[in-house]
């Protein structure tokens, strides 16, 4: 019998060849990463627990993201407690001011294909882009698993989504996944992988699976992953061994359920207020007037995006009562943006480009929005008050749609 | 477990909901536990009684990795949540600090917010209305886990 990439990479962590979907095991973690809200929590349960030292601290990568810079007092109290917990405790990968953990993680070479990753963060499934088993836990487990470097999971059935041709102009991978979300449903992969495969995937940049592998938590899914190839083996920095070239669902592995799409037939979508399935085409929203537009996070925070967004915003300018925010994903991204030319055009356009991080996406800073205004955003989730009050209508869409609409002001198809 | 009151929620019910993040940074749960719920019910802690349960429809607990979410609902002594199914991040955070998480598919569409209901864990039953339905049983590892208290309390007690 076959076996899933997931059922692979399991097998391989804890030595044996016959994992199957259903076994509950206990693996062993390659890599975890922190975040700067959860530390202080994770390091009370770690003194809480009894644990004087951490397995391994090469293994642990501490970031602060969603904090930085500071926005109010009480965020600085975080890079205290980290700081402090780094020093006693020898950690040494500890990232604080470099961008979002999630670009961070893969860009800074944290994550490789086949790996076992745990993160305080539920977009920890955006690992899946070069082929590994990520997912997020709480503050508790990551505590456990620094003492122990162990954790049980569940070996989750996979549901395969074949996607064969090319994408249709100004349709982004970001579209993709929208709407494969609202087919499945906000829990349509509770507990499940997802694989992605098929010519159009294979075609695809490690950035745009990055996008789709950070928002299978959306449909409720444990991770997703895509198999490695020469993309992944480049942007990881490695050379892929046999087994790596081999790490992709077998023919006869068996699938809980499996999708197929014909790019070709994919339009521009957004999820709706306040659900990220409740999917609509672009052009069924068009002349809702809005009032911000936001291009960045862990989902579409990348050169790509930046470069898709300025291309469509070249000579334009954005509309006068628009407020258009873009957040590069990492330093990295904002210097890469930058030589190239994509930032001078999004200034000149009008955007407020902000330092990288979290900030407007989890509500946080940078552009929080107040009762009764309408954004049109490039993250990951659109829950009522996830960017300011509970009464924000969020939309969720691509780059390229959200600077067409950054400069229309209101919801336009890009052209 | 003792009978309690229902506090009831919709579908898809995300962890921004059960604690937005703009409270993540206070310094204790017991400090966030008072904007539990607080777009879509800001008088909820101060309705909530210990002992009291919160009934879910699908995915309860979805969205964000928080376990502030679960933290803050056991701090106002929520004695356990009851949803037609669960987020698995939620669900996992749930019972490592010990709050009981019952999936049980028809009580849900059966009650408001307001009724009584008693929950038996052993028993695998929730009842209210004087009518008993079936709940999901937590396998016994999880229920090992609840039984001390959580996550913490059961690799304390392995280690003695």
């Amino acid at each position: 019998m076959g076996q899933t990439m997931i059922e692979k990479i399991i097998s391989r962590n804890i030595g044996s060849d016959s994992v199957k979907q259903g076994d509950i095991v206990t693996v062993s973690v390659d890599r975890v990463m922190l975040d700067d809200i959860m530390i202080p929590f994770i390091v009370d349960k770690f003194h809480e627990m009894g644990f004087s030292k951490i397995w391994d601290p090469n293994k642990v990568v501490l970031i602060y993201d969603h904090l930085v810079p500071s926005s109010q007092q009480d965020d600085v109290r975080h890079y205290q407690v980290g700081d402090r917990f780094a020093e006693e405790y020898g950690l040494t990968h500890v990232h604080r001011s470099d961008g979002i953990c999630h670009q961070l993680m893969t860009e800074a070479g944290y994550v490789k294909p086949g790996d076992v990753v745990f993160g305080t963060d539920s977009h920890t499934t955006t690992y899946g882009c070069v082929g590994a088993f990520s997912t997020g836990i709480g503050y508790t487990e990551m505590a456990a698993i620094l003492g122990t470097g162990e954790l049980w999971i569940r070996v989750p059935e996979t549901i395969k989504i074949v996607i064969q041709g090319e994408l249709p102009e100004h349709v982004m991978s970001k579209d993709l996944i929208l709407k494969i979300i609202g087919d499945l449903g906000a829990d349509g992969a509770t507990y499940k992988a997802l694989e992605f495969t098929g010519s159009t995937v294979e075609n695809m940049t490690i950035s745009s699976r990055m996008t789709m592998a950070n928002m299978a938590i959306e449909a409720g899914a444990k991770c997703a992953v895509f198999a490695p190839d020469e993309k992944t083996a480049h942007y990881c920095g490695v050379e892929l061994s046999e087994w790596e070239k081999n790490l992709k669902g077998d023919e006869d592995a068996v699938y809980c359920k499996t999708l197929i799409y014909q790019a070709k037939e994919l339009v521009p979508v957004m999820a709706c207020p306040s659900q990220v399935d409740k999917i609509r085409q672009v052009s069924q929203l068009e002349g809702t007037v809005i009032d911000q537009v936001f291009i960045g996070s862990c989902t579409n925070g990348r050169l790509e995006d930046l470069v898709a967004a300025a291309k469509m915003l070249e000579g334009k300018k954005v509309a006068p009562f628009v407020k258009l925010i873009v957040t590069p994903a990492s330093r990295k991204v904002y210097q890469e943006a930058d030589a190239c030319g994509a930032l001078k055009v999004l200034a000149q356009a009008g955007a407020v480009i902000t330092h990288p991080g979290c900030g407007l996406c989890c509500g946080r800073t940078g552009g929080i929005l107040c009762d009764g205004e309408r954004v049109v955003a490039t993250n990951n989730r659109n829950f009522l008050g996830r960017m300011g009050t509970s009464k924000v209508e969020i939309y969720l869409a691509s780059p390229v749609v959200a600077a067409a609409c950054a400069a229309a002001g209101k919801i336009v198809l890009p052209s | 477990m003792s009978v309690g009151k229902i506090f009831k929620f919709h579908d898809d019910l995300d962890t921004d909901q059960i604690i937005a993040s703009q409270y993540l940074l206070l310094p204790s749960i017991d400090e966030m536990k008072g904007h539990a719920f607080e777009s879509l019910d800001p008088e909820f802690p101060k309705k909530v009684k210990s002992g009291d349960y919160v009934v879910g429809g699908e995915n309860f607990g979805c969205g964000s990795s928080r376990e502030q979410a679960p933290g803050v609902l056991k701090a106002l002594g929520v004695q356990a949540v009851v949803a037609k199914s669960f987020a698995r991040i939620f669900y996992r955070n749930a019972i490592n600090i010990g709050l009981p998480v019952i999936v049980c598919k028809e009580l849900p569409d059966q009650v408001e917010t307001g009724d009584e209901m008693e929950l038996s864990l052993t028993d695998g039953t929730a009842t209210a209305g004087g009518s008993t339905y079936p709940c999901t049983k937590l396998p016994p590892y999880m229920q090992k886990i609840l039984s001390q208290g959580g996550l913490i309390a059961s690799l304390n007690k392995e280690e003695v």
